[in-house]
């Protein structure tokens, strides 16, 4: 086992990530708007069709309706497909496929039939894509039973989520978020795969909980490093899994800090955000010392203007001034 | 209605000192809710009133001790308005036919009158008009105790408000207050608005005054008054003993085993299976279960089992898990906890000092292993739980080595005898050896 | 994060202060049996239990109470169970 480390981007190790997918287990196939060709919307499969060759690497026709059913179907059939949709503002026209088939097929059979599909999809804002291409729907689809989510927000999940993913007989959707594929990380060649049921503290402290997913994860990580200049020790915690969540570590946490700020780029109305705020309630209310606080977008559809989108989402200033607000409020 | 008065909390107490009022004038009460902490030699209790009501007058000051049965307060029908109850304004106004909610109505008048009293007393200010106190008895606050900052000092509602106020706390803040014992209302709060959060509560416990120094002796009257108690039972009962070897084995692998799947917090410990199957057993044989009074034997109504815990300080008390025949043993468990450490700061209900039916020693902890107990009169037994220890036993006819423990019976020879002893004993043991139906 | 001794020290200190609110620390042997020391019932020691599992964020099972038996044997106690997090 070597013990180099390699330099890498979240966007090749999620490259990495599918090659070796494709290596290891034959049922595996890639499908989606620009994949093969192109080498995928984000570059994330450059390559792969001169790898693979077409059979594995499918260019699909602009429905996702049409493409996500036909992975569902594969998915039924035994293979095990990852159907990348480009991003989570079109899974919009495939909800149907995706709730009502994917997520309930397993179930409404009896176990007859099952449903191995991964779905990749590149989610949340930050690079001026305005309204309709800029949402944040992890919160939505961590409503409904039935399927998994994971959120890679470091270069080592992009690499060791998805193998665990294609082997849950469950259907499994993985966002990441637009803003981390150039992040650059280290990884050893023969990275192993990682858990996909916890969530991770990425920085133990004692004052604050801050809990965050994806693309929020730097810019907490970031706040918590100006925090901490300042005498206040934040945890980090890493959702990684958004549905099912974490409770023990999250919990955990907020027993030992006492205080909690939840990032999430969603808005905060019906958010991942309030349903982690009301499990905080449910089972560590006593061991609050403040109320909870959340940091989420603007109520309003995602400006196009730079400013005005910096504006509306989650920043480092607002992070530390609601970690300040109940520390010291 | 009658006026509140120190009760009696025991067969020996004749009078008691209030430590500390835990309501004042105008407070509304509810049947049943603490009035007063009360330190009665052996222990600090709280009592509570018989009667819903409003407090009017406190009667006795912290520190005074006063005779069983002398009016501490006097209580007051809902509605009824405190001695201390400012002027009542001058004649309302005939109140309109149409329906309209009578404050409203009754609002109207005041402004009129006011002129004309403040002319007459000078320097008085304007009483508060009637939906004002009304507002004020909802809310518990004793209009003679706020100073008005309307015109003239006439009290407003924002003052009412004001004075009905409590501080916030936060969830942690309070949990933390009563592991430290901090008295909230003590604490000023720095969060938003005043809310007290836990480095207030910590900050005030840290700037106690000082507390007496902690001895190892207990203080003279709970000394003395436990001799008292402990003569008068060697005096006046005749005691018989007997014992047992119970085998804890099947109580002890129940426990490891149904622990395993629970948390920290919901343990149970052998001492609770071992008052749950005295709890049972008493059930099963009451002429083990009540007083001796005036020379016959007065069942208890129900199983209240004393348990000896000793209070730090050296002092002793032994207060009822009651109705404990009743309780499932998680819910014992937790009910035992609760009572220790009610016990252990003072925090003990009256219920629970005067209604044992009979008692429980528990000395294994201290490494005896039998202890024969002095009961407590007026029970007529006491119960002795020893040391659990790993011993050679005989286990299918061959040398085994068990966990056992010594149990013993402490008897009041003119209730019951030897026999019913040994069979409540076996009772008990038979119980502990089926530790799934306790 | 693997706990220090010095962390794991000052902790059990903690948990016992609320039980024993006046017991003598500073002065205890590390390898004193903290039961018998510090006249700890077997309330006490779960009391003990539950607020070190809780502060600690450890899992703490009746198999590894004699593992809690000193404050020796606490910190290796605690040093194990936090690096197994790791």
């Amino acid at each position: 086992m070597s013990t180099t480390l390699v330099e890498t981007t979240y966007r090749e190790a999620m490259r990495e990530a599918m090659r070796e997918a494709m290596q290891r287990d034959e049922r595996v196939f890639l499908m989606g708007e620009d994949v093969g060709a192109y080498g995928g919307c984000f570059a994330v499969s450059l390559g792969l069709l001169e790898e693979f060759g077409p059979e594995r690497i499918r260019d699909t026709p602009l429905s996702e309706s049409a493409f996500v059913g036909a992975g569902i179907g594969a998915a039924i059939a035994g293979m095990r497909p990852i159907v990348e949709i480009m991003t989570v503002n079109f899974s919009l026209l495939a909800l149907d496929q995706i709730i009502n088939n994917a997520a309930t097929l397993s179930h409404m059979s009896g176990g007859q039939v099952s449903v191995p599909v991964v779905i990749r999809m590149t989610t949340g804002a930050g690079r001026q894509l305005a309204a309709q291409h800029s949402h944040s729907l992890e919160g939505w689809y961590g409503h409904i039973p039935g399927i998994k989510l994971l959120a890679p927000a470091t270069v080592e999940d992009a690499r060791g989520m998805l193998w665990p993913a294609l082997q849950d007989p469950d259907p499994v959707l993985i966002f990441e978020h637009g803003t981390l594929y150039p992040m650059p990380g280290s990884l050893a060649p023969d990275a192993a795969p990682v858990d996909i049921s916890r969530a991770a503290v990425r920085r133990p402290g004692k004052d604050v909980t801050l809990l965050t997913y994806g693309g929020s994860l730097p810019k907490v990580m970031a706040a918590a490093e100006e925090l901490a200049t300042t005498g206040i020790e934040p945890e980090v915690v890493d959702l990684r899994v958004l549905r099912p969540l974490d409770d023990e570590t999250i919990v955990g946490s907020v027993r030992r800090t006492h205080r909690a700020v939840i990032v999430d780029e969603g808005w905060r109305t019906g958010s991942l955000a309030a349903e982690i705020t009301t499990r905080l309630v449910e089972q560590c209310f006593f061991d609050l010392d403040g109320p909870v606080q959340r940091v989420c977008s603007a109520e309003v559809p995602m400006p196009y203007a730079k400013h005005l989108e910096e504006a509306a989402l989650p920043q480092v200033a607002t992070i530390v001034a609601a970690a300040r607000q109940v520390v010291s409020g | 209605m009658s006026d509140f008065t120190m009760p009696s909390l025991g067969a020996d107490m004749d009078s008691g000192t209030i430590v500390e009022w835990l309501v004042k004038p105008g407070d509304h009460v509810q049947r049943g809710a603490p009035m007063a902490v009360v330190d009665t030699d052996k222990a600090a209790v709280e009592i509570e009133t018989f009667q819903s009501g409003v407090v009017g007058d406190l009667l006795v000051e912290p520190g005074q001790r006063v005779d069983v049965g002398t009016p501490l307060a006097t209580m007051l029908a809902a509605g009824e308005a405190p001695s201390a109850a400012p002027v009542s304004v001058g004649k309302a106004k005939r109140p309109r036919a149409r329906r309209v909610p009578p404050p409203r109505e009754a609002a109207a008048p005041v402004p009129p009158a006011v002129p004309r009293e403040a002319e007459v007393a000078a320097a008085a200010p304007p009483a508060p008009s009637p939906p004002l106190r009304h507002h004020a008895a909802e809310l518990g606050v004793d209009l003679a105790s706020v100073t008005g900052t309307g015109t003239h000092g006439r009290i407003t509602r924002r003052d009412v408000d004001a004075a009905a106020h409590r501080p916030r706390v936060s969830p942690y803040a309070r949990r933390l207050a009563e592991e430290l014992g901090v008295d909230l209302a003590a604490v000023t709060g720095t969060g938003t608005s005043g809310t007290v959060r836990a480095e207030d509560v910590r900050a005030a416990a840290h700037a106690r005054p000082e507390v007496p120094p902690v001895s190892t002796e207990a203080p003279r009257s709970d000394r003395a008054t436990i001799a008292a108690l402990m003569s008068r039972s060697k005096r006046e009962i005749p005691h018989y003993y007997v014992a047992t070897t119970v085998d804890m084995h099947t109580v002890v692998s129940w426990l490891r085993d149904t622990n395993r799947d629970r948390s920290v917090a919901e343990r149970i410990v052998p001492a609770a299976a071992l008052l749950r199957a005295v709890a049972l057993a008493a059930r099963r044989m009451p002429q083990l279960n009540g007083f001796w009074v005036d020379g016959v034997f007065v069942p208890g109504e129900d199983v209240h089992v004393g348990v000896a815990i000793s209070v730090r300080r050296g002092a002793l008390v032994a207060p009822a898990l009651r109705h404990a025949a009743d309780l499932e043993l998680p819910v014992l468990m937790q009910a035992l906890r609760d009572l220790v450490g009610r016990a252990r700061s003072g925090r003990l209900t009256r219920a629970e000092l005067a209604d044992p039916t009979l008692t429980v020693t528990d000395l294994g902890d201290q490494g005896v292993e039998e202890v024969f107990g002095v009961i407590q009169p007026p029970q007529v037994a006491l119960v002795g739980i020893g040391r659990l220890v790993e011993r050679p036993w005989a286990v299918d006819g061959r040398l085994g080595v068990r966990p056992l423990v010594r149990l013993s019976q402490s008897g009041d020879h003119r209730a019951t005898d030897g026999y019913t002893g040994a069979r409540f004993l076996a009772t008990i043991d038979d119980l502990l050896q089926h530790p799934e139906a306790l | 994060m693997t706990m220090t001794p010095d962390q794991a020290r000052s902790l059990v200190s903690k948990q016992i202060r609320f039980i024993v609110p006046d017991a003598d620390l500073d002065g205890l042997p590390p390898d004193a049996d903290l039961r018998r020391t510090l006249e700890l019932d077997s309330l006490d020691f779960l009391e003990f239990v539950e607020r070190l599992s809780k502060d600690a964020g450890v899992r703490i099972d009746e198999d590894d109470y004699p593992s809690l038996a000193t404050m020796e044997s606490c910190q290796a106690f605690l040093a194990a169970r936090t690096a197994a997090s790791d």
